[in-house]
């Protein structure tokens, strides 16, 4: 009984450190960021961002650590679609995901060299990610035409305009916390509807997260079933114990 | 098989090992959860070194390739992530084992008169984890891993005269590169396990030689039974392999919860600068080494009022706070060895030191100039440093007075033990 007193203490003394620790994780931004509430377990999800990632993303930056073929069967997506629709031409199915274009060239483009986005949402965080590809407005004083109000002045035009179309910051901006919760007003434009772009931007977002860890679409599965080995182990490791210590007195 | 095992014996001394260490090593009988950390660190020190041979086997140790090929472990080697993230959590959990390991020490007076020598090799073990934490946190090659090098690196040039040799000495170049790369990998992955493999040894032996001490703090061998053995000792094995073994499956539950589910423990164990490669043009906002040094980390930038003096106050402060560990034996003057048997002075100097401790910990992790610890009070995180500077310091360098001090209670002659 005592015993077990004082692993409740570990456990909790463990908790406590998870909990401060969950506390460090807040950004840094100056406007309060949202989160896309995203599912990994939806395949159909991370499909749909793969595709945009190929079709908006990837001429401009890759994911040099990420192969093709291992997103095609993770996402289970059949390598004869990823060869037509996805690769490059010239590229193998093996291949790592690089941009079509040199890294030197958008430098020279972009004044920066678009950052490779294999492990974006882990550099930056998945809501600061999910909040900047919401948050383009259009500026007539910058070089691209194009600002944003969660990375200001950012060298990256808005790549997806032609889903969003142009929004400016409405005068209404509530504030949560000590961070501004900007509200945007929808200026037309845009083969989507705002909440078919959320979503858009939400299965983008949601296979970047993929394209970050590969492996966490299956380490909680294994996890679980780690943790039920060993649940099993520490019952018997326990009765084991009480057997041989019953002689000590 | 006793044919086997007589053969052997002739040539080896294998019974004769097995019982002295093993099955007719006593050991006190009222052990409490306090005395598993040791058992944990070992196991913590088996799991670096398998997972490292892992990971040192697709692992590339170029400049220009290193973060591919930490990508590369994470994604297209099967279960690498598994590994890398088993290396990475345990790099971590081993320090939290051996700071409980060493504040178990500092309850029950484990340093104390004959374990002075286990206490000092125990030290040498710690300062050795973290050289070998430090080069190994470089390998990934992440830009919080580069700027993180470069500033401890420079810390060195604070060493009058000699200094600024040194740290190039240290990098084999004039700014952290693919030079400092290759030999912390060399040290990490060869020098420092063989040193620490040896230590560990040492410690275990010097430890079969006084014997362990217990929560009571009394010495078991001082009252043997007719067969010659301690009457509160009972043999390692089967009852202390047992018992360890439950709650290494404990230990190996919090362990893995954290490796499948909270790897990057909030950027803690994993930093998130880190997820981006070394860029010696971008340096990160906040340059923090990992959890585990901070508390050093903030004694050393705590030290703000020496003027043109400050940064060497820093680096000797840092070195000093380290080496006060060593002095412990010979700081603590008090009759009885365990906390049980301590007046109220100990007990108040260990809370006050724990928390310095703790806070100092947290307060290396945030700016300096920021208020982020107990905000309402108004101070600055680096007065806070400051003020637990001075009662770390304060609990060893004061420690002869208090401890001569403090009114103990009488020892009993036998160990308490309860079911």
């Amino acid at each position: 009984m005592k015993t077990m007193k004082q692993i409740l203490g570990v456990l909790l003394g463990a908790g406590l450190m998870v909990g401060a620790t969950a506390a460090m994780a807040a950004g840094d931004t100056k406007i309060h960021l949202d989160s896309p509430n995203i599912n990994m377990t939806d395949r159909n999800s991370l499909q749909r961002g793969a595709k945009t990632f190929v079709n908006y993303c990837l001429s401009c930056h890759s994911a040099s650590y990420m192969r093709y073929e291992h997103m095609s069967r993770d996402l289970g997506i059949d390598p004869d679609v990823v060869k037509k629709n996805m690769l490059f031409a010239g590229d193998k199915i093996g291949d790592l995901m690089k941009a079509s274009m040199s890294a030197k060239d958008a430098a020279k483009f972009f004044g920066a060299p678009p950052p490779d986005l294999s492990t974006i949402t882990r550099v930056k965080s998945v809501d600061y990610v999910y909040s900047f590809l919401k948050s383009f407005y259009p500026d007539p004083t910058t070089p691209t035409g194009w600002n944003n109000t969660v990375f200001e002045k950012t060298a990256m035009p808005h790549v997806l305009f032609p889903l969003q179309g142009e929004q400016k910051v409405s005068a209404k901006a509530e504030t949560e916390g000590d961070k501004p919760h900007l509200v945007y007003e929808h200026l037309g434009g845009g083969s989507q509807s705002p909440e078919e772009f959320e979503g858009t931007v939400r299965d983008l977002v949601n296979f970047l997260v993929y394209l970050g860890e590969p492996a966490k679409l299956y380490r909680y599965k294994i996890g679980f079933w780690v943790m039920v080995f060993l649940g099993f182990l520490l019952v018997i490791t326990w009765f084991l114990k009480k057997e041989y210590w019953r002689d000590v007195h | 098989m006793s044919k086997v095992v007589g053969w052997i014996d002739e040539r080896f001394p294998l019974t004769k090992v097995l019982k002295e260490h093993v099955t007719e090593y006593y050991a006190p009988k009222n052990f409490n959860i306090w005395y598993i950390f040791g058992a944990l660190a070992l196991l913590c020190l088996v799991n670096q070194i398998l997972t490292g041979i892992f990971l040192t086997m697709h692992y590339k140790p170029d400049a220009a390739s290193a973060f591919a090929s930490v990508e590369y472990i994470m994604r297209d080697v099967p279960f690498g992530w598994l590994i890398r993230y088993m290396h990475s959590t345990g790099a971590s959990l081993f320090f939290v084992v051996i700071y409980l390991h060493m504040f178990r020490g500092l309850m029950y007076g484990s340093y104390r008169s004959p374990r002075e020598l286990l206490w000092i090799i125990g030290c040498l073990i710690y300062l050795m984890l973290m050289a070998e934490a430090f080069m190994g946190y470089l390998l990934p090659w992440g830009d919080m891993s580069y700027w993180g090098a470069q500033v401890i690196i420079s810390l060195f040039g604070a060493i009058p005269f000699i200094g600024e040799g040194l740290s190039e000495w240290i990098r084999g170049d004039f700014v952290v590169s693919d030079a400092t790369l290759n030999r912390f990998f060399a040290f990490h992955v060869i020098l420092l396990p063989l040193i620490l493999a040896g230590l560990v040894y040492v410690h275990i032996v010097a430890l079969h030689k006084v014997g362990s001490n217990n929560p009571d703090g009394i010495e078991i061998k001082a009252n043997k039974n007719s067969a010659g053995t301690p009457r509160d000792g009972i043999p390692f094995h089967p009852y202390y392999t047992v018992k360890d073994s439950f709650f290494a499956v404990a230990f190996l539950m919090i362990f893995f919860a954290i490796v499948f589910f909270l790897p990057e423990m909030g950027g803690l164990f994993l930093e998130k600068d880190n997820f981006a490669p070394a860029n010696i043009l971008k340096t990160p906002p906040d340059i923090v080494p990992l959890w585990y040094f901070t508390p050093f980390y903030s004694i050393l930038r705590a030290v703000t009022f020496l003027g043109d003096y400050s940064k060497l106050g820093g680096v000797l402060s840092m070195g000093a706070a380290i080496f006060l560990l060593f002095a412990l034996p010979w700081l603590d003057r008090s009759p009885v060895k365990s906390i049980r048997y301590r007046g109220g002075l100990y007990k108040a100097a260990l809370v006050i030191f724990v928390i310095a401790f703790v806070s100092l910990g947290f307060l290396g992790l945030k700016h300096p100039d920021h208020y982020d610890y107990l905000p309402f009070l108004g101070l600055k995180n680096v007065t806070w440093a400051q003020i637990y500077y001075f009662i770390y310091f304060a609990f060893f360098l004061l420690m002869p007075i208090y401890t001569k001090l403090d009114k103990t209670k009488p020892v009993p002659d036998r160990v308490r033990y309860s079911h």
